[in-house]
């Protein structure tokens, strides 16, 4: 599912970067009201739970906004998220909301993202409300290519970011703090909290991390906690991934 | 420009109201009118540890309400004509403060003082969060012990994401560790972290450490600060805070037998 770009090579330090492609089920919302959006999501839900349990999806504004509804983003955001859904992105949302987004970490995402969406014409209407056919197996897609996440503060305790392309961390991570990618992480510090990488089942991807200290380490949901990191590879450079569905981790030789 | 400066940990008990007294004490004595703030509405002592309990008459919430004004409600000390205590109220919860109400008495209080000192309340509730709210510094106390350490980690973590300057996306504010109760002698035992540690842990600049000492307890005793003390090692470890935060330099005292060492690491910054 995802798709390498060319690689770029470091001479000092053995890391990698990629972008990759997604497919996302995109939500077109219909109406602002809350509490009715609650109830049909719950029931798309119901009809094919293990479709939509954690599911990444994008948030379509574009029709609420053309009818002059006025909806709160971290509420709605709330509803989808109480409905087990994890919202990476809005579309076509104004600038209020495009700011909104952005202060709960989700990034936006341009109308025009919707040249590039694979229109599905088995969209099911439920009232107003447009929901995804859980039953068709080829959900809309939105290609969108993920831009790097950076960080150049520490990532303290209480603290969670969400990246959703490769995240890069130029700081420590402390512990009680949680770093999530659905691409890569790279931490140029210590990591003591959770980093947990390829978050929607990518198991390509990959951790760096210059000090090995974590509470727990995931990779496509193979995780390890830190009762689980042996001696040998705490407390310095390793990269870790993921073979045969099982966590590797290797240490990062300097070449100087 | 008036600066305010948070005191405060997460973490309840390590020092914050004694380090607010001190420091708020030794800028005054070294010449910058200052006023100290008890954010801990409910659980006010900062009056006792000033020595100014007796003269309250109106408290923080009263200004806040307008039932008072600043003037009247500001207490001069008694040891330095240029010190100033506003005192939270007791018979109030924290809900009786407002972030807006807060932010307008600071607002007042800068227009006359060159440093504002607010003692924040323990935990990551409201009033901390209003404490440290409008700050420019955060004076970050920590005990060295595991679990005030990752109380601190999370208050870094509000201080630089739910503050006013991050909010408004302008210049963080200046985050210093102030290492409290520090005893040598049990580091060595094994049994408190080190300032190595803590500053492993925190990654954070060191503005001081404050050891473990008995003239805390007498200073609050008799209702003075511990920075008058001078004589004494946690006096002089706050003098030597107070002066490192206004630009001097000090060598860092009260670490260990290993002060050589400790020297090399961070004297001279
Ligand atoms: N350096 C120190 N040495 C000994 N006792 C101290 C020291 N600093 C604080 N204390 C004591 O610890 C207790 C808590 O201090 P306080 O300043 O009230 O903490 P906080 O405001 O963080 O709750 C008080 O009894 C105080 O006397
Ligand atoms: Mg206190």
């Amino acid at each position: 599912m995802s798709q390498e770009s060319k690689k770029t090579t470091n001479l000092t330090i053995a890391l990698e970067f990629k972008t990759s492609t997604f497919s996302v089920p995109v939500l077109i919302l219909a109406t602002d009201d809350l509490s009715m959006l609650e109830q049909q999501l719950a029931l798309k839900i119901k009809q094919a739970p293990e479709f939509f349990k954690n599911a990444p999806l994008v948030l379509d504004l574009q029709e609420i906004n053309k009818q002059g509804y006025v909806v709160d983003i971290t509420e709605l955001v709330g509803v989808v998220r109480k409905a087990g859904l994890l919202v990476v992105g809005i579309r076509a949302g104004n600038v209020l909301q495009n700011k909104q987004s952005l202060e709960l970490g989700i990034p936006v995402y341009s109308a025009q993202g919707r040249d590039s969406v694979v229109e599905n014409k088995n969209l099911v209407k439920v009232d107003d409300v447009a929901l995804i056919s859980p039953v068709s197996s080829k959900p809309e897609e939105i290609k969108v290519s993920v831009p790097t996440t950076l960080i150049t503060h520490p990532v303290r305790s209480g603290q969670r970011i969400y990246a959703a392309g490769d995240l890069v961390i130029m700081a420590q991570v402390s512990a009680g703090a949680e770093i999530i990618a659905e691409g890569n992480i790279h931490v140029y510090s210590t990591l003591r909290g959770r980093a947990l990488a390829g978050v929607h089942g990518d198991n390509e991807a990959r951790i760096f991390c210059f000090d090995l200290q974590a509470e727990l380490i995931s990779i496509a949901g193979n995780y390890k906690v830190s009762e689980d990191l042996g001696a040998s590879v705490r407390n310095k450079p390793v990269q870790i991934y993921l073979q045969d569905n099982a966590l590797i981790i290797k240490d990062i030789v300097l070449h100087h | 420009m008036a600066r305010v400066i948070v005191v405060t940990s997460g973490k309840g008990g390590v020092g914050k109201t004694t380090t607010s007294a001190a420091i708020a004490m030794g800028l005054a004595k070294r010449g910058h009118k200052t006023a100290v703030i008890d954010f801990d509405v409910g659980l006010r002592n900062l009056d006792l540890i000033m020595g100014c309990e007796r003269r309250v008459v109106y408290d923080f919430v009263n200004v806040i309400n307008e039932e008072a004004t600043l003037n009247q409600a500001l207490i001069r000390d008694k040891n330095c004509n240029l010190l100033y205590i506003l005192p939270a109220s007791q018979t109030r919860d924290k809900d009786a403060l407002s972030q807006e109400g807060v932010g307008r008495v600071l607002e007042e209080l800068k227009k006359d003082f060159k440093y504002i000192v607010c003692d924040s309340p323990a935990g990551i509730e409201k009033g901390a969060h209003l404490a440290m709210y409008f700050a420019d510094d955060a004076f970050v106390v920590t005990n060295p012990e595991v679990s005030s350490v990752r109380d601190s980690d999370r208050m870094l973590g509000i201080l630089s994401s739910k503050s006013r300057r991050a909010e408004q996306n302008e210049e963080p504010i200046n985050e210093f560790l102030l290492l409290t109760r520090y005893s040598p002698e049990r580091v060595k035992l094994g049994e408190m972290l080190s300032v190595e540690d803590v500053q492993d842990i925190l990654s954070l600049h060191l503005l001081g450490v404050i050891p473990e000492s008995k003239s805390v307890l007498n200073a609050s005793n008799s209702g003075t600060p511990v920075i008058l003390d001078e004589k004494s090692d946690a006096g002089q470890a706050y003098a030597d805070i107070v002066a490192r935060y206004l630009g001097e330099d000090r060598p860092h005292r009260f670490i260990d037998d290993k002060k050589g060492f400790f020297r090399n690491l961070f004297g001279g910054k």
